[in-house]
C-alpha cells in the first residue's frame, strides 16, 4: 500500500472518531431532513440546502482543518522521524481528514433526500451539482487552513486567520465586489463582473449551482456576454476548472510550505 | 354535387322560413328584402359549378381553373405538386384541396394573391413563397377583402405565410404553419395582419417565423386557442390595435416573448407564456398598453415573465407566475394598474421596478417568499409585503450585479433593507398577502 | 557514524546553530548538553531532517542526507513530549508504524514485554498517561533495531522502573554497536549512561569529548559540578 494512503486511512480512523464529525453529520441530516419536512419537495429546498453548501461546508471545513492540523502536529512530528517522504505524509493527512468531511457531507445531506424527494433526471442532476460543488469547497477550504496552519506555528494567531479568511470569501468579497460595480457603473463590466467571481470559490460554487437553478434570472439581463458565459457549455467548464485550481493552488502552496517547514 | 346544391337550398329555405315565420310584424317589409335577396342568392349558388384542376384534363393549371370560373364557383385541387405562384384570385371562389395538393412557390414570389370578397382556402399545402427585401411575398396575400374564410392548410417555409392587409371579417383558422427562419431580416411573420378589421385567429400552430402572429392596426381581433412557439422574434406582435382580444393561446419559446404596444383595451385572458429565456426575453412585454384587461394566464419559467413600460389603467389579476427570473418588472411611468389576487411562486424576483415611487396598487396576492403570519385567521398576512427586494433594485440600476445573486452578503443586505427600507419604495406593498396558494 | 560539517541555521535571523562541526561514534552514547536555547533540540532535529539546514553537510555512513528521506529507516527517535492522535489507540499507532517501515520480520519486543502496557494497549491516547504516552515513544524508537538512536530527554515522564529499563536498554544497545545521542538535564543519569559529552553554548560547540576528561579538566568528581562550572564560565 502506498504511504500517503497509510496514513491517509490512520488520519481517516482518527478523524471519524472524533465526536465533532458525527455531530456535523447528525446537524446536516436533521437540517437536511427538516426543511424537506417543512418545506416540502420543492426549488425552495434546494435554495435552502444551497445556503448551506454555501456558508456552513466553507466554515467547518477550514475549522475543522486547522483544529485537526494542530492537533495532529506532534503525531506529525513523529511521522516525520520515520522513513516517510513530507509530501506524501502531507498529501496523506489532507486526505485523511477531507476525505471524512466530505463523505459526512454526504450521508448527511443525501439521505433526506433520498427519503423525501420525489425523483426525476432533472432533479438527480441538481442533486448531483449540489454534492460536487459541496465537496469541491470542502477540499477547498481544508487545503486553505492546512495552508495557514503550516504558516502559522501559533493557534490563535492560525485560528484568526482562518476565520478572517471565510469571512472575506463569504461576505466581504462579494461586498467590495458590488462596491467597484457601483463605482465603476458607466463601464462594460459584464466580463469584469464574471471575472471578479473567478476569484472567490464560494462565488464560484454559487454560480455553477445558479446554473441548475436559476438559469431563468440569469439569463434575462440584457448582456450577451453573460448570455454567452452562463447559458453555455463553456460557463460550466470554465467555472469548473477553475475550481479545480482552487483546489489544486492551497494544496500545492500548502505542500511547498510543509516540505520546507522546520519543525 | 348535387348534394351541395341542396344542403345550399336547404339552409336558404330555413333562413327565409324563419323570417317568414316571425312573429314581429314590423319586420315584415324586412323580411321581404331578405325573401327577395335569398332567392338572388339561391339562383346563383343552383348555378354555380364546380372546377377541377387536373393534371391530364382540360383544366391544367390552378391559374386556369380560377379564369374559367365564375363567382360562386368552386375549384378542386386533387392531390399532388403543382408549381405556381402569383396565383392571383379576383372572384369569390371556394379552393378545396383533396389529399392535400402542395402549391410550390419554388422561392420565387407569393403563391396566391386573393383580391376578392368571399374567398375560401381549404385542405392546400402552400410552400416556399419566396424571401424578398422590397416584396412582402407570402403564402397567401389578401389584400382588401372581405369574408375570407382560410383553414385547414399547411403552410411551409415560406417567407410570410398568411399576409392579410386592409381586410376584414376574414377567419384563419386550423392552419399549419412552419417556416424555418434563421436571421430576422431574411425571415417573415406566420400570420400578419396589416390594417384590418374583424379577423379571428384561432387554432393554428406557427413556428419558426420572424414573429408568429403579427397584428399592426387591427381591430376587434380575436386571437384564440392558437399555438406559437420558437419563433425568431416575437410569438405575438401587436401594435395599435384597440379593442382586440386573446385568449387561451399559447406562446413558448420565442426568441423576446410576446410584445403587446401602443394599444387601449386589450383583453389578454388565459394565455401561457412560458420558456422565453435568454437576455431581453419576456413573456409578456407591455409598452403604452392602456385600460386593459390582463387576467388568468400562467407564466412559466421566463426571464422576466411580466415587463411594463408606461402602460396605465390595467387590471392584472388571477395570473400565475411560476420560476420566472423576474415575475413583474414594473417601470416607473406605469401608473394606476391593479394588481390583485394573482400568485407569485418559486421567482428569483417577484417584483422590481427602477424608482422609489409607486402608483400601482398590490392586493391579495400569494407570494411564495412571504414570511408573515395570519394571527387573526382571516387567510390575509398580518405583516405587509414588500416585493421589492433591495438586490432587485441594485441589479435594476446595475445589471452585472447579478453575478451576485443568492450570496450572503446580497441575503443580509435584504434582510437589513426589509427591517429598514431606505432605497426600495415604501408605498409598493401588499397590505394583504395571501397565506395560502390559491386555485381559482 | 554521524558526521556533521559547518551546519548553520539561524531562526527569524536569530543564529541558532553557528558553523557546527562534529564527529559522533557508533558504539558510544553522546550526551549533548547545554543551557536552555542553546541549539541542542535543533541540531537532534537537523539530524532527523525536521529541521533543514541553512548551510552545512550531514553525513550518516559517509553518505549526505541532502533531500534524502529514506536514511530515517536507520533511526530510533524519541521526542521529548510524545503526543498521539487522540482517537487511536497505542496498539494502532505501533501497527501504523510497522506498516510505514513496511512491515519487518522481526521487531524488538523487548521494551515492549519490560513496559508491562498491556492492559493500556487498547485505549485510546486520550485517556492515557503521559508516562505511558512516553512508553509507546520508547518502543517505537527501538522497535526497528535502529542504527542510530535519538533520544529527547528519554526519561522524563517515566517511572523510576522504567526509567531503568530504558537505560539498562540504551546501555545495551551501546555495546551492540549502535550510535546513540540523547539529551537530558539529569546529570546524574549523563554520567550513568553517558560516554561522551558535547557542550553547546549559543550554537557553537563549547567542549567536546569523553566524560572522564571533562572531570579532569575541571577538576570534580561529579559531572553535574563540572558543567555548572563550565555555564559560570560562558556567562557573559
Amino acid at each position: 500500500m502506498n504511504t500517503s494512503a497509510q496514513i491517509g486511512k490512520y488520519e481517516f480512523f482518527n478523524i471519524i472518531r472524533n465526536r465533532w464529525i458525527i455531530f456535523y453529520t447528525i446537524l446536516l441530516l436533521i437540517f437536511t431532513d427538516l426543511l424537506f419536512r417543512f418545506g416540502g419537495d420543492n426549488p425552495k429546498v434546494f435554495i435552502s440546502l444551497m445556503n448551506v453548501v454555501l456558508i456552513l461546508i466553507p466554515l467547518l471545513s477550514i475549522m475543522f482543518g486547522i483544529i485537526s492540523f494542530y492537533n495532529s502536529r506532534e503525531f506529525i512530528e513523529l511521522l516525520l522521524a520515520q522513513p516517510i517522504d513530507r509530501k506524501r505524509l502531507y498529501l496523506g493527512i489532507y486526505a485523511g481528514i477531507v476525505i471524512p468531511l466530505s463523505l459526512s457531507f454526504v450521508i448527511g445531506v443525501s439521505i433526506p433526500f433520498i427519503i423525501h424527494a420525489d425523483w426525476n433526471f432533472d432533479k438527480f442532476w441538481s442533486f448531483l451539482v449540489l454534492l460536487i460543488t459541496g465537496i469541491c469547497l470542502t477540499f477547498i477550504f481544508v487545503a486553505i487552513s492546512y495552508l495557514v496552519a503550516v504558516k502559522n506555528e501559533e493557534k490563535v494567531k492560525g485560528f484568526g486567520i482562518a476565520l478572517l479568511l471565510w469571512f472575506f470569501f463569504t461576505l466581504i468579497f462579494d461586498g467590495i465586489l458590488l462596491l467597484i460595480l457601483f463605482m465603476l457603473d458607466e463601464y462594460p463590466l459584464e466580463k469584469f463582473s464574471i471575472i471578479l467571481t473567478l476569484f472567490n470559490p464560494i462565488d464560484l460554487a454559487r454560480v455553477l449551482l445558479l446554473l441548475r437553478l436559476d438559469i431563468a434570472a440569469l439569463m434575462g439581463y440584457t448582456g450577451a456576454v453573460f448570455h454567452k458565459f452562463f447559458g453555455s457549455f463553456m460557463g460550466f467548464t470554465v467555472s469548473g476548472s477553475t475550481l479545480l485550481l482552487w483546489i489544486s493552488i492551497p494544496i500545492f502552496w500548502g505542500l511547498k510550505s510543509f516540505t520546507q517547514k522546520d519543525f | 354535387m348535387k348534394r351541395f346544391k341542396n344542403i345550399i337550398e336547404i339552409n336558404l329555405f330555413k333562413i327565409t322560413g324563419r323570417l317568414f315565420w316571425s312573429p314581429d310584424k314590423e319586420k315584415k317589409s324586412i323580411i321581404f328584402i331578405y325573401l327577395l335577396f335569398g332567392i338572388m342568392l339561391s339562383s346563383t349558388s343552383l348555378t354555380a359549378k364546380d372546377v377541377i384542376v387536373g393534371k391530364s384534363g382540360e383544366v391544367q393549371s390552378i391559374q386556369e381553373a380560377i379564369r374559367m370560373a365564375e363567382t360562386g364557383d368552386r375549384i378542386f385541387i386533387p392531390g399532388g405538386l403543382y408549381q405556381e405562384r402569383n396565383i392571383i384570385i379576383d372572384k369569390t371562389v371556394t379552393i378545396w384541396g383533396e389529399d392535400r395538393p402542395v402549391i410550390d412557390g419554388e422561392n420565387q414570389s407569393s403563391v396566391f394573391i386573393i383580391k376578392a370578397n368571399g374567398v375560401i382556402i381549404r385542405g392546400l399545402v402552400i410552400k416556399n413563397a419566396g424571401v424578398s427585401y422590397i416584396e412582402d411575398n407570402a403564402g397567401l396575400l389578401i389584400e382588401d377583402a372581405r369574408d375570407c374564410v382560410i383553414e385547414n392548410n399547411d403552410f411551409i417555409n415560406n417567407f410570410f405565410a398568411i399576409y392579410l392587409s386592409k381586410s376584414s371579417y376574414c377567419t384563419i383558422s386550423n392552419n399549419r404553419i412552419q417556416g424555418n427562419a434563421t436571421r430576422e431580416s431574411s425571415s417573415g411573420n406566420g400570420i400578419h395582419l396589416w390594417y384590418c378589421k374583424n379577423i379571428t385567429v384561432e387554432k393554428n400552430y406557427i413556428s419558426g417565423h420572424r414573429d408568429g402572429i403579427y397584428f399592426e392596426f387591427v381591430q376587434n381581433g380575436l386571437i384564440r386557442d392558437n399555438q406559437s412557439e420558437q419563433n425568431l422574434r416575437y410569438g405575438l406582435h401587436f401594435m395599435f390595435s384597440d379593442s382586440c382580444k386573446y385568449t387561451s393561446n399559447t406562446f413558448k419559446k420565442n426568441g423576446v416573448g410576446v410584445a403587446v404596444m401602443y394599444t387601449n383595451r386589450v383583453e389578454m385572458t388565459h394565455n401561457t407564456f412560458e420558456n422565453n429565456w435568454g437576455s431581453a426575453s419576456f413573456g409578456l412585454l407591455l409598452k403604452e398598453i392602456r385600460d386593459s384587461l390582463i387576467r388568468g394566464n400562467i407564466f412559466y419559467k421566463n426571464s422576466t415573465a411580466l415587463y411594463s413600460e408606461a402602460s396605465n389603467r390595467n387590471r392584472i389579476e388571477k395570473n400565475v407566475f411560476t420560476q420566472n427570473g423576474w415575475a413583474l418588472r414594473l417601470m416607473a411611468n406605469s401608473m394606476d394598474n391593479q394588481i390583485v389576487h394573482n400568485i407569485f411562486e418559486g421567482n428569483s424576483f417577484d417584483v422590481a421596478t427602477n424608482s422609489r415611487q409607486n402608483f400601482n396598487q398590490f392586493n391579495e396576492n400569494y407570494w411564495s417568499n412571504y414570511q408573515g403570519y395570519d394571527l387573526d385567521g382571516d387567510g390575509l398576512g398580518d405583516v405587509p409585503y414588500h416585493p421589492v427586494k433591495l438586490f432587485s433594485f441594485l441589479v435594476q440600476k446595475n445589471p452585472p450585479g447579478i453575478v451576485l445573486l443568492k450570496s450572503f452578503f446580497i441575503q443580509m443586505l435584504d434582510m437589513a433593507e426589509n427591517i429598514l427600507p431606505v432605497i426600495t419604495p415604501e408605498t409598493l406593498v401588499d397590505k394583504n398577502p395571501r397565506m395560502v396558494r390559491h386555485y381559482d | 557514524m554521524i558526521e556533521i560539517r559547518n551546519l548553520s541555521k539561524k531562526f527569524d535571523k536569530i543564529p541558532v546553530l553557528k558553523d557546527l562541526n562534529l564527529k559522533l561514534e557508533a558504539g558510544k552514547v553522546s550526551a549533548i548538553l547545554g543551557p536552555n536555547a542553546s541549539g541542542k533540540t535543533t541540531l537532534l532535529k537537523s539530524i532527523l531532517g525536521l529541521v533543514k539546514p541553512d548551510s552545512g553537510q550531514i553525513y550518516i555512513n559517509n553518505q549526505s542526507l541532502n533531500g534524502n528521506w529514506d536514511y530515517r529507516r536507520m533511526i530510533g527517535y524519541m521526542p521529548q513530549f510524545a503526543k498521539f492522535p487522540e482517537n487511536l489507540s497505542p496498539r494502532e499507532v505501533i501497527h501504523f508504524v510497522e506498516k510505514l517501515r513496511g512491515n519487518p520480520a522481526e521487531t524488538d519486543q523487548e521494551l515492549y514485554d519490560n513496559f508491562q502496557i498491556l492492559n493500556e494497549l487498547n485505549k485510546p491516547f486520550r485517556t492515557l498517561s503521559g508516562g505511558t504516552k512516553q512508553k509507546v515513544s520508547a518502543i517505537l524508537a527501538f522497535l526497528f533495531y535502529p542504527e542510530i538512536l535519538i533520544l529527547d530527554e528519554p526519561t522524563a515522564g517515566l517511572d523510576p522502573v522504567s526509567s531503568q529499563y530504558l537505560k539498562k536498554k540504551i546501555e545495551k544497545e551501546k555495546l551492540n554497536g549502535k550510535t546513540i545521542i540523547l539529551t537530558s538535564h539529569i546529570m546524574s543519569e549523563v554520567e550513568e549512561i553517558a560516554d561522551d559529552i558535547i557542550f553547546l553554548v549559543e550554537g557553537n560547540i563549547y567542549f567536546e569529548g569523553a566524560i572522564n576528561r571533562i572531570l579532569d579538566d575541571f577538576s570534580e568528581k561529579r559531572l553535574e559540578s563540572a558543567i555548572a562550572k563550565m555555564m559560570q564560565d560562558t556567562r557573559p
